[in-house]
């Protein structure tokens, strides 16, 4: 430890810290502009410059290390002049146009002006002007403004992964730029938003629509994948004007992904369902509440009075609250109905009742910065994770070697150690390779059960998957490590694949033998939650899948969009054309339209309080932040509403939190979440390892933009480049392999439903592979996400024709 | 795509770096280009931007920081005259008309042949020898006349 002197105060500050650091620390106030705690020091602003004893001239402060007995003085005489003439030149070119700068109000170059400038300028020639760059959808420009502070620069290097800014030109003609007419691509891109000392970079959604001062903040929890983000919900007028982070070092940092910062957009989507309506004699028309509920209740009741409670069928969406899914699961127990599921993405549920707990990440986030040898199975993480995915990057910066089993190759933006891309089918036997190359290393000498040992027998091991089983044993590429910290996660697209339960099992193996930490990363705000709930089928109920299979006469939809949502588009829709009566708590009206008969309009999670579960287990409420639209309620009001018009008992909820009492029976939450989770299975499932595949497989990925019906509908995220039409995607090989180029045209079909697609060459696609993105109108009348397909080149006059009869089929 | 003759000496660039730290070339490379065609297009910069796998806008802030890298088209010479203090009292400014008058173009403009382009240099570090020029920034003349410059511009004809 150091003892410095800052203003005449004295501390004691670390070795390696800066002279900003220690002031932070005892709150010294030292204005900077490019300096940032979470990225590298660029010391190119010097705003921050301070007078240090015995040197003859100012240092910046966020570049200057302390030295013992260290004496700074922050408004010393040389200082203030020091820092006026910083401000004076910085103000030179920038731009005096505040009153209509979206940054007003909130802006670092206005509020240090004013503390630390002088109240004239000397300059009188004429400023500079740099013209305004089309960077995408999300972030708009005003480059006179830029002060070339470079920290969006150094965000997307260093924690976007990839350098899509840069400063060109130096001096009086240095700009930030993307290169040529590129545009910034990052999923964190919003980030540089918030970065940004001035206005050069601003939301574009949120551009001249409220100024800062007229904006209530309120806290709440990101609601679009499990990472529990902690945003800020700024409100005008009753409706919600922009999103941003809330700082939370152990979850989010100060970052947000896109996702999560503008999914905001579709929340007044004009197509939100405001009045509730009922389909009589197939026209819809808009009622009223109480004979909304009464006619739901009367059909739930006729139906489940005559065919029994296992007539319904009841799906949850994975990112409604907990409060709303244990109700959902409350009154389906009222009606004697076992039919209830939230993993509506799943095809294998053998696992049901094999579990010890709740399945969740199996460390907290922060420590995945901390582990030495990862591997990810099945899983796109920029895509799935947006956020995550930047502690991931940390992990290998820091020194961490990274293995990736999957059935596609796309650039995490981070270096990759190891990799086996092969077909999802074979992914059991990969990891089947890593475990039996793991027991012929010596350092893991290990008892299998007897069951494993035999299976492993027929497996060959190949150097790559030996390479990656000595990675996680210890041996790296740099350094050897003994006893190295493993972390193992199963992301979503081993999650929806049809021999999950192989995949995990295997990766629970190795697990245990490395001493692994890690477990599967939820896909949705709430799955963690929903499972630790328990909604899921009683023992003689019906998992998701088996619901849709076999068509129940009546369906109650909780804030899903069936074909959408589920795994099987095809069978979803079916499903619920078949049905009786289809009972849709919804807040979008589009889908739900087609195919329920009873619409009860329900809030998205900014009008409501609830309670979501991360992937790590962290219990986190919020309240609502703007009152309902329209007529629409909080589905835990809508549920218990309902529950009480169908006369169940035990639905007397006065309030959100008393249903969160109800969940954790009264008790601490976190102390029922640490009895809950836990990763382990009871017994093994039988695993093979040598099944083989010939087909073509289907990998269904949901893509980012597309994953919940809020963000399907937020104009700015469907028109960045992510945003692309489903296309039947292929590695070269397989391309070849079929007798196709690009731009053919195809049908491709699975089960009985099928979809004409492009054909795109898609390098990152294993071999045996189709890439045919889920969640999309064009791909609704598929089936399994990850299941067979095949392939069929389309003769321009095949295209003609069918395009015909879709043209025909609508009019 | 580039020319064997430049992966080569680019690779051998890159030998004098650590294997895992190819961007440390992308000053050599962006100059053996140069060489090879004259002048640096955006897709010239994104190929060596692609070779050294590195962001291609990390390769344009290079590119743009050094004047000697040129962003548009120079003519076969590209003559470069100081116009610093060393070199003006020293009679640069009439060096400059002079060659403006031979070779009928201003700064930063090529003649209609397409063989000489002029350009208004910084410092070239050499004041000694005031006034200075370059030629395609390898080659240096100094205590330059306007006879002199005229022999040196007849010698690259």
């Amino acid at each position: 430890m150091l003892n410095i002197e800052i203003d005449g105060k004295s501390i004691e500050v670390e070795h390696g810290s800066t002279i900003i650091d220690a002031a932070d620390k005892v709150g010294i106030a030292i204005p900077r502009f490019c300096y940032h705690p979470k990225l590298s020091v660029a010391a190119n602003c010097r705003m921050c410059l301070v007078q240090v004893e015995k040197f003859n001239k100012p240092l910046p402060a966020c570049a200057t290390p302390v030295a013992d007995g260290m004496k700074i003085f922050t408004r010393s005489k040389s200082a203030i002049e020091a820092q006026q003439s910083v401000m004076e030149f910085l103000l030179i070119n920038h731009p005096l146009d505040c009153p209509i700068c979206d940054q007003g109000g909130e802006c670092d170059l206005q509020d240090v002006a004013v503390a630390y400038g002088v109240s004239g300028s000397r300059y009188t020639e004429e400023k500079r002007v740099v013209f305004n760059k089309n960077i995408g959808p999300l972030v708009s420009t005003d480059m006179t403004r830029c002060i070339q502070c470079t920290r969006c620069v150094r965000f997307l290097k260093e924690v976007g992964g990839m350098q899509e800014l840069g400063m060109i030109g130096r001096g009086e003609h240095a700009e930030i730029t993307a290169y040529v007419d590129k545009s910034v691509n990052s999923e964190l891109s919003g980030n540089i938003i918030d970065l940004c000392p001035v206005g050069a970079l601003t939301s574009k959604p949120f551009r001249y629509s409220a100024r800062s001062w007229e904006l209530t903040r309120r806290p709440s929890i990101a609601a679009h994948d499990s990472l529990g983000s902690h945003i800020e919900v700024h409100v005008k007028d009753n409706k919600v004007m922009r999103v941003l982070p809330r700082e939370k070092e152990s979850i989010n940092e100060c970052w947000l992904s896109d996702r999560d910062r503008f999914s905001y957009e579709g929340l007044n989507s004009p197509d939100r369902l405001k009045v509730p309506m009922i389909k009589h004699n197939g026209a819809w028309v808009e009622t009223d509440w109480k004979t909304a509920l009464e006619f739901a209740a009367g059909q739930l009741k006729d139906i489940t009075n005559e065919h029994g409670g296992e007539a319904l069928g009841v799906l949850v969406s994975p990112n409604s609250t907990m409060e709303e899914g244990f109700l959902a699961k409350k009154l389906a127990n009222g009606l004697a109905c076992g039919n209830v599921d939230y993993r509506l993405r799943q095809t294998d549920f053998r696992l049901d009742g094999k579990r010890l707990g709740t399945p969740w990440m199996g460390c907290n986030i922060h420590e995945i910065e901390e582990l030495d040898r990862i591997i990810v199975i099945g899983s796109n993480l920029r895509n799935e994770h947006p956020l995550l995915a930047q502690r991931f990057r940390r992990a290998v910066a820091n020194g961490a070697e990274l293995s990736v089993v999957s059935p596609l190759d796309n650039d995490p933006l981070m270096d990759i150690a190891h990799k086996v891309i092969v077909r999802p089918n074979d992914m059991v036997n990969v990891l089947g390779q890593i475990l039996k190359a793991m027991s012929g290393l010596q350092r893991l000498s290990l008892c299998l059960p007897p069951s494993l040992t035999a299976l492993l027998d027929d497996i060959k091991v190949r150097p790559n998957t030996q390479a990656i089983a000595e990675s996680l044993a210890g041996h790296g590429k740099d350094y050897d490590l003994i006893a190295p910290k493993v972390g193992i996660f199963l992301g979503n697209m081993a999650l929806s694949d049809p021999r999950f339960t192989e995949m995990y099992s295997m990766a629970e193996a190795i697990g245990g033998i490395t001493g692994a930490k890690g477990g599967i990363l939820p896909a949705a705000a709430n799955s963690t939650g929903m499972h630790m709930m328990g909604v899921m089928p009683s023992s003689t109920g019906m998992h998701a899948r088996a619901m849709l299979e076999i068509p129940r006469k009546a369906y109650l939809l909780l804030n899903i969009e069936p074909e959408l949502d589920c795994q099987h588009a095809a069978l979803a829709k079916a499903a619920m054309e078949k049905a009786e009566c289809v009972v849709a708590l919804t807040t979008y009206k589009s889908q739900a339209l087609d195919n329920a008969d009873i619409l009860l309009p329900i809030t998205p999670f900014t009008e409501t309080s609830g309670t979501f579960m991360s992937m790590e287990g962290r219990v986190q409420s919020f309240a609502a932040a703007v009152r309902p639209l329209g007529e629409s309620r909080p589905a835990w009001k809508v549920l218990r509403v309902l529950a009480n018009t169908l006369g169940l008992a035990g639905f007397d909820f006065e309030s959100s939190e008393q249903v969160k009492d109800a969940i954790f029976a009264g008790e601490k939450p976190s102390a029922v979440v640490w009895r809950s989770l836990n990763n382990n299975l009871r017994e093994l499932v039988e695993i093979q390892v040598n099944i083989k595949h010939d087909g073509l497989q289907r990998i269904g990925e949901v893509p980012q933009y597309e994953s919940d019906p809020i963000v399907r509908r937020s104009p700015p995220l469907q028109k960045t480049k992510y945003n692309i039409k489903p296309m039947a995607r292929m590695c070269s090989r397989q391309l070849a392999a079929l007798d196709l180029v690009e731009g053919d045209h195809v049908l491709v079909k699975q089960d009985k439903g099928s979809a004409v697609l492009t054909v795109r060459l898609d390098d990152h696609v294993a071999m045996g592979c189709v890439r045919v993105a889920a969640a999309h109108e064009a791909t609704i009348g598929l089936g399994e996400l990850m299941g067979d397909i095949t392939v069929e080149k389309l003769s321009p006059q095949q295209l003609l024709d069918i395009n015909k009869n879709i043209t025909e089929a609508r009019a | 795509m580039l020319s064997p003759e430049a992966t080569t000496k680019i690779d051998y660039e890159l030998t004098k770096y650590p294997a895992d730290q190819r961007q440390a070339a992308v000053m050599s490379a962006l100059r053996i280009v140069q060489t090879e065609r004259g002048w640096l297009s955006k897709e010239s910069i994104t190929e060596v931007a692609q070779y050294l796998g590195m962001p291609e806008i990390a390769a344009m802030e290079v590119a743009t920081f050094y004047n000697m890298y040129d962003l548009s088209p120079v003519g076969k010479y590209k003559v470069t005259i100081c116009t610093n203090i060393s070199c003006m009292l020293r009679g640069s400014d009439e060096i400059v008309s002079h060659l403006q008058n031979k070779l009928g173009v201003g700064f930063n403009e090529v003649t209609s042949d397409g063989k000489f382009c002029l350009k208004e240099g910084e410092c070239m570090g050499c004041c000694g020898g005031a006034p200075l020029m370059h030629v395609n920034n390898t080659e240096m003349h100094e205590f330059l006349t306007t006879d002199k410059v005229d022999a040196i511009i007849e010698g690259l004809k």
